[in-house]
């Protein structure tokens, strides 16, 4: 085990877990944060999509120990009041069916756009191929992504 | 099937609501010929209320749902429903999930494409009900005639004077007055509808942008721990020796011990495989610990059996007899035997998994005071009376929390996981989350039944079809539940394997169908759409029929369809006949706005589709490219839907767009298959769900309609996959007739 600091959502935490355990479970199970979700555990289905610093990850294939002092973002940290724009887009669109992959869905969308807010198609389908959808909501994904791109330029 | 509501008891309650008087309106369904005076006598079991209103004084209007929301939206369609009647304002409409109280609840759950068809009935009566309660009390709070009072937007309204009282400020006289009877209530005419048939946002949208849903998987309890199981990977087969000493020295390991199999209750799935439990601090911890187990396993008895050995008694059981002949028009076989021009196929679809996004997982806290269940179930009402039956307490002091569900396509009506869960929690003595990684997902779920179908046609000299048979062999879903005084009746063994196969609706003189079911230790069960696999068979044969005949497949179609007969399911009589004149209505519909008949691109291919299942009609046309490396794309897919009245169109085109990626998966990568009696797939390297680069552009139109709604979570799957493949001959000339395709097919050289 060991004692460190984890930046989560502007918030601090000091935490003492084996600095190997993946932060998937680390914000589940230790923080309490359960928006961010495990679908496969090997990086094939994009459930556990966050943000370290400006970059989509997938926390089920993140040693906790590497995020250091990396500022961590979760979908509960994306906006305090769903009022970033690929929340708008997704609300709007009336993406999700069931909804449990739409947090990763929505926190790759969003670094996605943040480094390239005007996409093509073809662009986007790349991107968004590490989320796996089993509800099959791909192409209000896209247009939703279309939609957001939209309305942040 | 639907459930027929007869809404025959009213209850006015003064409901301990934070808000104070509450007016509370229940219905209910009578059951087992008990009468209405018990119900709240504590004899359990008299009548069946599937839903509550409850209106308080803040003008808050809440419904109580039964169907479990697993991304089909009931949580919106329902409550749509009500406010239709109630006259309600929208925005004052609440949506909770009804509990499992077995005394009041007893449907808390949803299959067969049933949600909207079970609503439609039962709420609107409700809500008829109760708007004509709230004006009768707005009448009596006036002091004037009723007849010139009425409801708007959630306010009575006394017309003469002008004057108008919330529902909210209504409901202290409303709680007092006797109840009126529903039966004679009129229901609105569609035409003065303001909600149903409207676009309207899903209720549970914003929930589930900002990480706030609460899936079964979040539930966290004071104190819980986090389980997994190692189970066997051999169907059948049993633990043989363990050694757990390794797993028990990882940090955060709080026990390990053996779980026992469970034998399969009747009627309801098979068994649990039992094996070795591991508990942890962390669910990180319990993976850890089970990583390091060293394990043997006895493949028991069926340890050999592979897809291989499956496919071959299958083609032997094809043409097998006897057989069961579930319909035998005219003389099939004797036309076929003298046919001048007679065409056969076989066609094969692999067992396919449900690959939910959320896996399953349970929470169970198993206290001196009872059991307390948390559960992604597709039916609470199911997931107690199991809790019920392995644990001998009884139905009172077993509560099962209904959460979200991420997905289900028929796999949470299963009973294992949370079964499992009641088993390590017991051991615990603490609230316990059981999680299945997704390679216990794919490795132990109940698959989509193998099948193979043998069909031979004869064609008449104008090119019309003069006999046609079809012998479906498969795992049969019922033979693997094996109730005993069932397992001998070969129709109940077929009832779940002729879907549509039995409602040919294309004339045809002579028309045999047969079944024959083929062994296998594999568990399956109903996975989306369920029978109906059947539809790959028959929408593909009639195109390689029109093509034979030489002509063009949607015409031919249309060709051998009557303007307007009803034919009856021969399995399912009871159930609603295929209309062929709505069946005619679809494919001309998609045909139209799909510009069926306009040139491609070379290496293009267009295909059409239809099947009538759950009552809706679906007609797909797909629009393909085939690479020179086999490589299929699928472009754009076209729909036109007639599901009766489309009570949120938002919400058919959503699962009509969702039903069609579904179904792709098992035409473009799906399958599961068999070694050692075992699932050779572990993860989403191996079992290849559709991806978002590989999902076509979608159109969905919708067939005005107001006739009663009908299903339409499962109805867009069956015929998808004959809508690509044919597209895919229609490029290449190249039949494909098993699933999942075999690319190599389509190379050139």
């Amino acid at each position: 085990m060991g004692r460190m600091n984890l930046v989560v959502n502007g918030k601090s935490h000091e935490i003492d877990v084996a600095p190997e355990t993946p932060l998937l479970w680390v914000l589940r199970d230790t923080l309490g944060l359960t928006g961010t979700k495990f679908g496969c555990g090997m990086g094939l289905c994009g459930a556990c999509t966050v943000h370290l610093e400006s970059d989509a990850v997938r926390a089920c294939q993140t040693p906790v120990g590497s995020a250091g002092s990396k500022k961590i973002t979760t979908i509960e940290g994306l906006s305090p009041d769903r009022s970033h724009p690929v929340q708008k887009a997704w609300i709007a669109e009336q993406v999700p069916q069931c909804g449990y992959c739409q947090s990763g869905q929505i926190m790759q969308a969003a670094a996605f756009l943040a480094k390239h807010p005007r996409p093509t198609r073809e662009e986007i389908d790349q991107v968004m191929s590490g989320n796996i959808c089993r509800c099959g909501t791909y192409h209000r994904i896209r247009r939703a992504i279309q939609r957001a791109a939209g309305e942040a330029a | 099937m639907p459930v027929q509501v007869e809404v025959n008891r009213r209850e006015f309650l003064k409901a301990g609501a934070s808000s104070g008087a509450a007016f509370v309106l229940g219905f209910y369904l009578p059951v087992r010929g008990k009468t209405e005076e018990s119900l709240y006598d504590s004899q359990p079991q008299i009548f069946k209320p599937n839903a509550w209103v409850r209106i308080t004084p803040d003008n808050q209007i809440t419904l109580l749902v039964e169907q479990p929301e697993m991304g089909q939206g009931p949580r919106t369609v329902v409550p749509m429903m009500l406010a239709e009647e109630l006259e309600a304002d929208w925005a004052t409409i609440r949506v909770e999930q009804a509990p499992t109280i077995p005394e009041i609840y007893k449907n808390l759950i949803t299959g067969g494409s049933g949600c909207v068809r079970s609503a439609w009935g039962s709420v609107r009566k409700v809500g008829a009900q109760a708007r004509e309660m709230l004006i009768t009390a707005g009448a009596k709070q006036w002091g004037v005639d009723k007849s010139l009072c009425r409801a708007e937007n959630g306010n009575v309204i006394y017309l003469p004077a002008g004057r108008r009282l919330s529902y909210g400020e209504l409901v202290e006289t409303a709680s007092q007055i006797p109840p009126i009877a529903a039966d004679d209530l009129p229901l609105k005419a569609p035409k003065n509808f303001r909600y149903i048939g409207k676009p309207i946002l899903r209720t549970d949208i914003p929930s589930k942008v900002d990480g706030s849903a609460v899936f079964g998987i979040d539930i966290r309890v004071p104190g819980m721990l986090y389980a997994v199981i190692a189970r066997c990977p051999h169907f059948g087969g049993v633990l043989k020796t363990c050694d757990d000493s390794a797993a028990k020295a990882i940090p955060g390991v709080r026990a390990v011990f053996r779980v026992a199999p469970l034998p399969g209750p009747d009627g309801k799935g098979g068994g649990t495989a039992g094996g070795v439990a591991v508990v942890g601090e962390s669910t990180w911890a319990a993976l850890q610990g089970r990583k390091a187990l060293k394990l043997t396993w006895d493949k028991g008895p069926t340890g050999d059996e592979s897809t291989d050995s499956l496919r071959k008694r299958l083609q032997e059981q094809a043409i097998a007899t006897p057989s069961f002949v579930a319909v035998n028009q005219g003389d099939a076989l004797k036309q076929l035997a003298e046919a001048a021009k007679k065409i056969e196929a076989v066609y094969e679809t692999p067992f396919q998994a449900h690959a939910t996004m959320e896996p399953m997982n349970t929470t169970v806290d198993v206290r001196d005071d009872g059991v307390e269940v948390w559960s992604p179930t597709q039916g609470a009402t199911l997931t107690q009376e199991d809790i019920v039956r392995i644990s001998g307490l009884p139905a009172s002091k077993v509560t099962v929390h209904m959460t979200l569900s991420g997905g289900s396509f028929g796999r949470r009506g299963q009973w294992d996981y949370q079964a499992e869960t009641w088993q390590v929690a017991k051991e615990m003595k603490k609230p316990v989350q059981l999680l299945w990684t997704r390679d216990d997902d794919l490795q132990h779920d109940f698959y989509r039944q193998y099948a193979y179908q043998r069909l031979s046609a004869a064609l008449d000299e104008n090119g019309g079809i003069l006999a046609w048979s079809q012998r479906i062999a498969s795992t049969s879903v019922h033979a693997y539940y094996a109730i005993p005084d069932k397992i001998k009746d070969p129709r109940y063994i077929a009832a779940l394997e002729l879907g549509g196969a039995d409602v040919l609706p294309y004339s045809v003189p002579n028309f045999r169908l047969d079944y024959l079911s083929a062994e296998s230790p594999v568990p399956r069960a109903w996975w989306r759409s369920v029978t109906n696999f059947t539809a790959f068979a028959m929408e593909s044969f009639v195109d390689e029929l029109a093509h034979a005949a030489g002509k063009d497949p949607c015409q031919f179609r249309l060709s051998l369809l009557p303007e307007n007969q009803k034919v009856t399911s021969v399995m399912w009589p009871d159930g609603k006949p295929l209309d062929t004149r709505k069946f005619r209505t679809v494919l001309q519909l998609a045909a139209d706005k799909a510009g069926w008949g306009k040139p491609l691109p070379a290496g293009w291919g267009r295909g059409i589709a239809c099947h009538f299942s759950f009552g809706s009609y679906i007609a797909h046309i797909a629009e393909v490219s085939v690479e020179k490396d086999g490589a299929v794309r699928v472009h754009r897919v076209v729909s036109a839907v007639d599901c009766g009245t489309a009570v949120n169109p938002d919400g058919v085109k959503a699962m009509t767009e969702g039903s069609i990626n579904f179904a792709l998966t098992e035409v473009l990568t799906g399958e599961i298959t068999i070694k050692n009696s075992a699932v050779e797939q572990s993860n989403f390297h191996d079992y290849q769900v559709l991806r978002m680069n590989q999902s076509p552009e979608i159109e969905v139109h919708i067939v005005p309609s107001t006739a009663n709604p009908e299903g339409m979570g499962e109805p867009g799957v069956p015929p998808l996959a004959p809508a690509v493949t044919n597209a895919v001959f229609a490029a290449t000339g190249v039949r494909i007739r098993r699933l999942p395709m075999d690319t190599r097919l389509l190379r050139k050289p």
